[in-house]
């Protein structure tokens, strides 16, 4: 006989709305809302404690498709309003969408802020390296030369690397998926919940209407395992269909080898996310801008004991209280130089 | 026992009703130090008064120039004061710069006080003079004092050990000690300021000490002046008295909203003059719980507040001009999803930059109605310093109770100007209940409160009433995503009707001097002191003027066009274009005249009182 009542675990399904979801048939949003559908329940946290606050863009509708608490704020300033929110109520699980325009465009002074600040929020990029809602403009990760509706002769624009933006913004966990990639895009959203400050995960999403195949050579399924290598703590970085093929250090310089021929996994560099020195986050962050280097995807940093921004604010607040005692109105009121005008 | 009793020599007292001093020199001769102790100790004895700090945009433009000048003017009296004065009867200038900005202000017949040694061909040459104006007998219509302030101080201080430099920077306080000297004022206040000011380093303390006494005993011991005067303590109204800026009592008033709301205060805001001193005060006061976020930008600060309110936090930010501007967008935010915000909005001298120092109330129109599409925001203006305590308390009261942003209006002047505040008791100020929504039996994020058309005040976190808000157009009740066009339609007018249902919190107008007559006059904001100091002039030589002072700009009080309608004419003195007039004579149809000054400054009593002698004519 039992004598307590366990309040009922939460679902998938209690974190889907209503709403008609708006997103075109196709879109690769539509994975990422299914993954954190999917992953929200297993974090053991109330759903009213959930906030998901979003600026403008295709992906910033996604408040709207959570059964959460829910802000679609304006063009790149979710960061803003959510550290509003979490400084207030550090309480709170507050989860911010946004896209390359929204962040990295308009919205970048804030992502660099609170990145630095280490806010407790935690931040979904969906990089589709395009302007989904206006239709079609280049953005600022698409790749130089892309011919767009504001581009017809190609783009002259450098693009952002966001993890080397993040990482130069000493953001303290910094990771990337795709949003084909169920498992660990899954894997990556519980190791992004688990993290206490700022967590910023690039998750390059398709936009099949206006940027199709943009992460092509990353997703086919002959391309995938020669493109990309799945970054783990503690594992060397080895990747290829026959994990024959790995990526080893040479003083500050990252080179391709292939297994065999008297080179091992032990020769290989082995993924360290808590490497104190920002070069070693960065170096891996530009491998991919290397001719020939896959890309990585995974944690590339993961910082420990950076204090959190919020809880930073309320402790000096309860010392301040504690010294001086709580604030006294009259006191207030009445302090420096006062007279008394007699009847 | 024996003890030596110096007495002073007999000269002549003289009490007057008032007296008006302005301390100007160089923006590192530390003036604004000088006029705040000189404003603190005839508050303590019991004047009325009123200040104005007039200081360059420049933190230190080169030493001894025309664009370095800084001044601080106080009026003092034993009867009203209603502005900082239109004229000096003293005037203490520092070096030939701060002379030749300054004299035009000084009266016939007015104290002149310079620093002597200030007064070399180079000096002159720094103000742009071609003559000495001490030796050209230009300044013969005035009581002029050429004293060796730099002289004398180094001589006073000369036992301390301070270098020449130190020393000298104590020469505002030698000069401060003649003026308590010729007042007949005591220097403990200051004094005290000073153990304070410098308490870990004691040779300053000494040296200012000293600097300040050798002034008085200068002119003690000189007989440079045969005369000092007296004013007695004014008759104000009984009760506790202090000394308030525009900008501390907002932080105050501030802080009291969120006492009596019972939650905390959540202040964003980026630096800018003229609010930074808002920033800078509630930042002192984290024992009240008051959580201050100094953010990356102007737009930042307003959508962290606009974040802060989302999660029941009394969510307030401050700014100028320039960055009013950059918050526009998240004030449109913050009227599409009805949260409570409080912007303050602490005018001075534009277009962009501007003159940031100097005061303006050119931000009305904006305010009303600077937002994409339809998007009305209250609107209130505090006119004297003691009453942006009150504001502070009204636009939280108003914010929280009908869930929308308010602004408030206060300028330069306001901020930095400071007057003797009667201390409220705790009983005096107003409710301001809070109800955070729990049911969630049938909830609805946007349905209504009948009397004031308020949607529910739903934060995260309470279970049950997940729910989705946002910019984008929502259906009236579930506040779901929509396009409908008449939803639309009805949505712009459900949020226009709620503020004008503010007007039931707005008193009617009971307007000040005559009930009825030849001339009222309408507006807004700091002119409320030379404006009333004109109307008292006016009436007094038999003119029936009328003056209604609007603190509520938006929604105005409801009686306010049947109180214009009682009057022959309609005068509306404005530091701008034309602003509140351009809306009486749309709103009332009447034939109001506007009265403009665009110069960086406050009217002058005398400005106002002419004006309504041309009107009257």
């Amino acid at each position: 006989m039992s004598t307590a009542t366990l309040p009922t675990p939460l679902t998938k399904k209690d974190f889907q709305t209503d709403q008609e979801i708006r997103w075109c048939p196709g879109c690769g949003d539509y994975a990422i809302l299914s993954a954190v559908q999917a992953v929200f329940p297993e974090l053991g946290i109330p759903r009213e404690k959930f906030v998901v606050i979003s600026g403008i863009g295709c992906s910033s509708r996604f408040p709207y498709y959570m059964n959460t608490f829910g802000f679609h704020t304006i063009h790149g300033r979710a960061p803003a309003v959510a550290t509003g929110l979490k400084i207030a109520r550090p309480d709170l699980e507050v989860w911010v969408a946004t896209g390359d325009g929204d962040s990295l465009s308009i919205g970048g002074n804030h992502t660099i802020h609170m990145l630095r600040r280490n806010v407790g929020l935690k931040v979904l990029l969906f990089n589709n390296r395009i302007y989904g809602l206006t239709k079609g403009q280049f953005s600022p990760t698409s790749e130089i030369g892309k011919k767009t509706k504001s581009t017809p002769y190609g783009t002259t624009d450098r693009p952002f690397n966001p993890i080397s933006l993040a990482i130069g913004a000493e953001a303290t966990f910094v990771a990337r998926s795709v949003d084909v990639f169920q498992q660990h895009l899954k894997d990556t959203l519980r190791r992004t919940a688990a993290h206490k400050g700022s967590a910023y995960v690039e998750i390059l999403q398709n936009c099949n209407i206006f940027n199709d195949h943009a992460w092509e050579t990353l997703t086919e399924r002959d391309a995938r395992s020669e493109n990309v290598v799945q970054l783990e703590h503690g594992k060397p970085l080895i990747y290829g269909k026959n994990r024959d093929k790995g990526i080893r250090l040479n003083g500050l310089e990252l080179e391709m080898v292939q297994l065999g021929n008297g080179i091992a996994e032990k020769d290989l560099l082995v993924h360290d996310e808590h490497h104190p020195r920002p070069a070693y986050a960065f170096m891996l962050a530009h491998m991919e801008q290397k001719p020939g280097f896959p890309t990585p995807i995974g944690v590339l940093r993961q910082w420990e004991n950076v204090p959190r921004y919020e809880d930073l604010i309320n402790a000096q607040i309860k010392e301040v209280q504690d010294k001086r005692g709580k604030g006294d109105l009259s006191e207030l009121l009445h302090a420096g130089d006062t007279w008394e005008v007699h009847p | 026992m024996s003890t030596t009793v110096v007495r002073p020599p007999q000269r002549k007292r003289e009490t007057v009703e008032r007296a008006v001093i302005r301390f100007c020199g160089d923006s590192g001769d530390g003036m604004q130090i000088t006029g705040s102790q000189f404003t603190n100790t005839v508050a303590l004895y019991g004047n009325d008064l009123a200040t104005f700090p007039d200081y360059p945009a420049e933190i230190r433009a080169p030493a001894g120039t025309i664009p370095g000048v800084s001044g601080f003017q106080v009026h003092f009296s034993s009867s009203d004061v209603y502005t900082p004065g239109d004229a000096t009867d003293v005037l203490i200038a520092m070096n030939p710069a701060a002379l030749k900005v300054n004299l035009a202000d000084l009266k016939p017949n007015g104290i002149l006080i310079v620093n002597l040694d200030d007064f070399g061909e180079n000096d002159l040459r720094k103000a742009q003079m071609t003559s000495n104006p001490l030796e050209d007998h230009s300044l013969d219509g005035f009581r002029l004092f050429s004293v060796e302030l730099t002289k004398l101080t180094r001589a006073a201080l000369k036992d301390t050990g301070l270098d020449t430099k130190s020393m000298d920077r104590c020469k505002n306080f030698f000069a401060l000690g003649m003026c308590y000297w010729l007042y007949n004022r005591s220097m403990d206040s200051t004094l005290r300021w000073i153990e304070d000011k410098f308490k870990s380093k004691p040779v300053l303390v000494q040296a200012n000490r000293l600097a300040m006494q050798a002034g008085y005993s200068y002119c003690e011991a000189t007989e440079a002046f045969q005369i000092s005067y007296e004013i007695p303590p004014a008759k104000l109204a009984p009760g506790t008295y202090r000394n308030v800026s525009g900008n501390s009592a907002l932080a105050m008033g501030f802080v009291a909203a969120s006492q009596k709301a019972g939650i905390p205060l959540f202040l964003g805001s980026y630096p800018i003059t003229p609010a930074s001193d808002i920033l800078h005060a509630l930042s002192m006061y984290k024992n009240f719980g008051v959580i201050t976020f100094q953010a990356e930008d102007e737009i930042a600060a307003i959508t962290s507040a606009i974040g802060a309110a989302y999660a029941g936090a009394l969510g307030i930010t401050t700014t100028s001009g320039p960055g009013m501007s950059l918050k526009t967008e998240a004030l449109g935010l913050a009227v599409a999803v009805e949260l409570p915000l409080v912007v303050c909005d602490i005018q001075r001298g534009g277009p962009s930059t501007g003159l940031p120092t100097k005061t303006e109330q050119a931000d009305l129109l904006q305010a009303l109605f600077g937002r994409n599409s339809e998007a009305p925001v209250p609107v209130l203006a505090p006119c004297t310093p003691g009453d942006c305590f009150w504001i502070a308390l009204e636009a939280s009261r108003i914010a929280i109770k009908y869930m929308v942003p308010v602004i408030i209006l206060s300028d330069g002047y306001l901020a930095n100007g400071a007057e003797p505040w009667k201390i409220p008791e705790l009983s005096q100020l107003p409710e301001i209940p809070v109800h955070f929504e729990t049911n969630p039996v049938d909830f609805k994020p946007y349905r209504r409160n009948p009397d004031t058309l308020a949607r529910p005040w739903a934060i995260p976190g309470t279970p049950g009433l997940e729910h989705r808000i946002g910019g984008i157009e929502k259906q009236d009740v579930t506040g779901n995503i929509n396009y409908e066009p008449l939803n639309h339609e009805r949505m712009v007018r459900l949020r226009a009707a709620k503020v004008e249902a503010i007007v039931q919190e707005v008193p009617d107008v009971v307007p000040a001097g005559d009930p009825s007559g030849d001339l009222l006059i309408v507006a807004w904001g700091s002119t409320h002191g030379p404006i009333t100091g004109a109307l008292k002039a006016a009436r007094a030589k038999g003119h029936r003027i009328g003056h209604v002072h609007l603190r509520h700009l938006n929604p105005m009080p409801k009686n306010l066009g049947e109180v214009i309608g009682r009057y022959d004419r309609v005068l509306v003195p404005e530091m701008n274009m034309g602003q509140l007039v351009m809306l009486l004579r749309a709103k009332f149809l009447v034939d109001a005249q506007g009265y403009n000054k665009i110069q960086g400054k406050p009217f002058k009593q005398s400005e106002i009182e002419q004006k309504i002698e041309e009107m009257l004519d």
